[in-house]
């Protein structure tokens, strides 16, 4: 009978043997899918084991975690300061999902990143429970709030944003209408979701960061890219070279024809510098037509526009849209047709003109603090581009200058300070209200910072301009940004 | 030259020194689990630490004087390994405990260990001859099919969990299907050893394989039909797979053809699917173990993979080191403390915990097999593999079961579960492997006097 013993050992072994690989499988092959798992509520207590680390900008903690001394299931939460005022940057930290910086930069805050790793370990062995790094903004909390306040309190939707056009740094990003991610905050599925829920389907999208997000028409802020393009384009003209400037420029190839705004005059002919501080359209659209679309596109590349970024929040391509013919075209020149541009690249915009034609890179994350206050990683200014060469952006401040001095920019004067700007009010559909524009920076000889103001249609009156409407807030948050 | 024939005759070692010293060593690993526990759960060292530690230390010392006196020349390494898995199985219950004080209980875990050690110890001293039971075969075979129908009287029986497998006693509840198992284990040795050359020899060839008679597929046959008995009548879906196996192992190790695992294997498969077919609790489990993580499956009222896929949850959280004792969430699991206490360890002690744990159950029956094979009779041979044998498969059912290798059937985990009845069963069967590997390693009565030439060999 031994032989078959040895054989039922044999069977007996290979029973432990596929017992073993199927635990191996389990536990080291497909752990991960196990625990992240939705309905494996371990990973919904262990989001909230660790402290996770804190949101912090200009020396305010914007978002920490409070121990509410539950071991063992919920025992760190979530608390925002002012939420509102910073949930388009944050975001939230919800039972099953994170969004803005809560989840771009996740693996710093819960303390996972690689860069934590000998951290980890040494609290590991000392027993120390793991704490996440401190994730330190780039923004500029009194500007942030004055932008805020100016847009809550008029009831207007849209985006402030602005930067520092010497690093690429982000001082203000303001979204409304928004949220508060407080209310998302509690270790409860269903209510988060409910919360998350609604705020999804409000029409008025209050989840929807709108300086990053998405797209709209630029209006005549775009003018400033089209000067850009046509300066570039022969280096001998200058803020006083004279271009056609008709009442009416007839559209090639239809039979209607592109006005002034409220049918204004231009006077036949106009330098650059003029046509820029009265927004004269039918100038612009004569530019577009003798470049072509090939040299206007080229330009707007130059800015940055036609790839998303990541800041490290993902922002969407801006595009000024494809080549439709010269009428098209002559719109496109003014922000029109299908033109489409972030918030944050018409800051980045007014941020190369200021910075003598070179755009850096934009980025909200200042620095990377570990638990016991030092720096694990800062962000080193990087340049993105040289949009146009150091002539040519002196040659468009002079005519931005203008604008708010002697144009339709007036409105953000700020007193002792040299402000250059350019207004827009883009129409959005025949007969509905426009959007409201504003870019500018300041002081205009050596630039700190660089703003761009956008108003939604429809939520500051029907006949918003970019001037009347957007241009204030943005005098506010230069003012705040420049009084610090 | 025939003074070197005797001495060629292998002596064995008792190795008691040995014994006593794994025995602590395995007491020590589980009262460092056990500080473990109280540390991982609120930072103290647990008060009963010592009270838990001293007592089944002072147990096991009892069982190895009783081994020592009774059984001496027995395998030394069953016993540290038996009260490894038995005390971490203490530890995993006491921490669960921890988490959900209402439905696992240490203390009575304790008790039933040491109620199990008695067992050991009155099976050890009351048989001092294995070979006696071979007289019971009958006997054996009546009292096994007894207590597995005995949960199925009226009055007696109780349906826990939707499996109708318990007896109530007095206060207490007892599975008498787990004593079952070894009386005919105990029947199956007995009956085999005596019809094995009938099994083994008549029968014609058919297509290579050595087909038996009609009339000797009568026992495959009665066992079949118990099997599948109790499955239906019971919902034990466990205890049927546990003895079919054991039977179907049995007679390929008595009779040394591969027919009969065939024939078992086959008649197994189709009782199988005529059940899920027919009974919805089966064709559920089969459902559930082809798609576990299916979310229809997983939220239906009736047999869903909840309880499944909360254990695989639990073991991936845990990964490859664990979260350490007291750390998981084992009150997550349903059942952690009974069926699914292999997978509560998994999320505590990590991958590295279950391949010790399974290496360890795997020496115990690799130590059992061994005995088998020293032994010098058929019937000890056949009971020893028969019993080391139903170990190992009672583990790869249950543990194979959660871990979603095959099917989920309920069984207890042996030595771990928390349950009276299977570990004083599990208790007894350890007793007899140790008395049947006494008397395998009982060196032969040497001659008196020289004998010449009479030829000595081994068996």
């Amino acid at each position: 009978m031994n032989g078959t013993l040895k054989r039922a050992s044999v069977a007996c072994l290979l029973m432990f043997g596929l017992l073993m690989i199927n635990i191996n499988y389990l536990q080291a092959v497909k752990a991960d899918d196990l625990r992240t798992d939705s309905r494996n509520t371990r990973s919904f207590f262990a989001r909230y084991q660790n402290e996770r680390g804190m949101i912090t900008a200009g020396g305010e903690t914007l978002a920490k975690s409070v121990d509410t001394g539950a071991a063992n299931t919920f025992r760190f939460q979530r608390k925002y300061t002012d939420g509102p005022v910073y949930a388009p940057v944050i975001g939230f930290f919800a039972p099953e999902s994170a969004q803005g910086i809560e989840g771009a930069e996740n693996k710093y805050l819960d303390g996972t990143h690689p860069d934590l790793f000998v951290r980890r370990t040494v609290d590991l062995i000392t027993s120390k429970p793991t704490r996440g790094a401190a994730v330190d903004l780039t923004l500029v909390p009194k500007a942030q709030k004055i932008a805020y306040e100016d847009m809550q309190k008029s009831g207007k939707r849209g985006a402030v944003v602005a930067l520092d056009p010497r690093t690429g740094a982000i001082l203000t990003m303001v979204s409304l209408p928004t949220f508060d991610p407080n209310t998302m905050a509690a270790p409860d599925k269903s209510k988060a979701a409910k919360v998350y829920n609604k705020l999804d389907k409000d029409d008025n999208k209050p989840l929807l960061n709108r300086a990053i997000s998405t797209t709209y028409a630029p209006g005549s802020t775009f003018k400033v890219v089209t000067s850009a393009a046509y300066l570039s384009e022969d280096s001998s003209r200058d803020a006083n070279t004279e271009v056609d400037a008709p009442n009416v420029l007839p559209l090639p190839g239809t039979n209607i024809g592109l006005p002034n705004y409220h049918g204004e005059s231009c006077g036949g002919r106009a330098t650059l510098l003029d046509a820029l501080t009265i927004s004269c359209n039918t100038a612009f659209g004569t530019m577009g037509l003798e470049m072509g679309y090939d040299k206007l596109k080229e330009q707007a590349a130059k800015f940055g526009m036609g790839q998303p970024m990541s800041i490290p929040l993902d922002v969407v391509a801006s595009d000024i849209g494809p080549d439709e013919g010269k009428a098209a075209l002559a719109q496109t020149s003014i922000g029109q047709r299908s033109n489409q541009i972030t918030p944050l690249q018409m800051a980045m915009v007014a941020a190369g003109v200021a910075n003598q034609g070179k755009v850096m890179k934009p980025y909200l994350v200042n620095k990377i603090v570990s638990p016991d206050n030092e720096d694990i990683d800062s962000t080193r200014p990087q340049e993105l581009d040289e949009a146009v060469t150091p002539q040519v952006a002196d040659e468009l401040r002079k005519m931005m200058i203008s604008v708010v001095q002697n144009g339709t920019g007036t409105a953000a004067q700020l007193p002792g300070i040299t402000v250059a700007g350019k207004t827009g009010t883009a129409e959005t559909a025949k007969g509905a209200a426009s959007h409201a524009w504003f870019i500018a920076f300041a002081p205009a000889e050596d630039p700190k910072v660089a703003v761009a103001v956008f108003v939604e249609s429809g939520s500051a009156g029907n006949d918003a301009t970019g001037g009347a409407v957007a241009a204030p807030i943005a005098h506010d948050v230069m003012q705040a940004v420049l009084g610090q | 030259m025939s003074a070197v024939d005797v001495a060629a005759v292998p002596m064995t070692a008792k190795r008691r020194g040995a014994q006593l010293v794994m025995l602590a060593f395995a007491v020590a690993i589980v009262m460092v689990a056990y500080a473990n526990v109280g540390l991982g759960t609120n930072g103290q060292v647990p008060a009963g630490m010592l009270t838990y530690g001293l007592g089944l230390g002072g147990l096991m010392l009892a069982a190895y004087f009783v081994m020592a006196k009774f059984a001496p020349w027995a395998d030394p390494l069953v016993l540290p390994l038996v009260t490894l898995v038995n005390g971490l199985g203490l530890v995993m219950i006491y921490r669960i405990e921890q988490a959900t004080p209402k439905l696992a209980s240490a203390s009575n875990q304790l008790f039933w260990t040491a109620l199990g050690v008695v067992m050991f110890s009155v099976t050890l001293i009351v048989l001092r001859d294995h070979r006696a039971l071979q007289r019971m075969t009958y006997t054996a075979g009546f009292v096994g099919l007894g207590l597995l129908i005995l949960p199925l009287l009226p009055l007696l029986g109780k349906e826990i969990n939707g499996a109708r497998i318990w007896v109530g006693v007095g206060g207490f509840s007892i599975q008498p299907g787990e004593f079952a198992k070894l009386a005919l284990v105990v029947f199956f040795a007995g009956y085999l050893v005596a019809k094995r050359d009938v099994l083994a020899l008549a029968g014609r060839r058919l297509l290579m394989i050595d087909l038996p008679r009609a009339r000797d597929l009568g026992p495959v046959l009665i066992t079949w039909v118990v099997s599948v008995g109790v499955l239906v009548m019971e919902k034990d879906l466990g205890t049927s797979l546990l003895l079919f196996g054991a039977f179907i192992a049995m007679l390929y190790v008595a009779t040394q053809r591969t027919s009969w695992v065939l024939i078992g294997v086959l008649l197994f498969i189709g009782g199988a699917f005529v059940a899920g077919q027919l009974f919805s609790h089966v064709g559920a489990r089969f459902d559930v173990w082809l798609n576990p993580s299916s979310q229809a499956l997983y939220d239906r009222t009736f047999g869903s993979s909840y309880q499944l896929m909360q254990g695989l949850f639990g073991m991936g959280s845990g990964g490859i080191l664990g979260t350490g004792l007291g750390q998981g969430h084992p009150n997550l699991i349903p059942l952690s403390f009974s069926d699914f206490i292999f997978a509560a360890t998994g999320e505590e002690l990590g991958l590295t915990g279950l391949m010790a744990l399974l290496m360890v159950y795997a020496l115990i029956v690799e130590r059992g097999l061994r005995t088998a094979i020293a032994a010098r009779d058929p019937f000890s041979k056949l009971l020893a593999g028969g019993l080391s044998f139903i170990l190992a498969w009672q583990v790869f059912i249950i543990v194979g079961g959660v871990t979603n290798l095959i099917p989920l059937t309920g069984l207890v985990t042996p030595f771990m579960s928390q349950g009276g009845s299977a570990l004083l069963a599990n208790w007894i069967l350890i007793a007899l492997l140790v008395r049947m590997s006494d008397a395998a390693r009982r060196p032969p009565p040497q001659a008196i006097q020289d004998e010449g030439l009479t030829q000595v060999f081994q068996r």
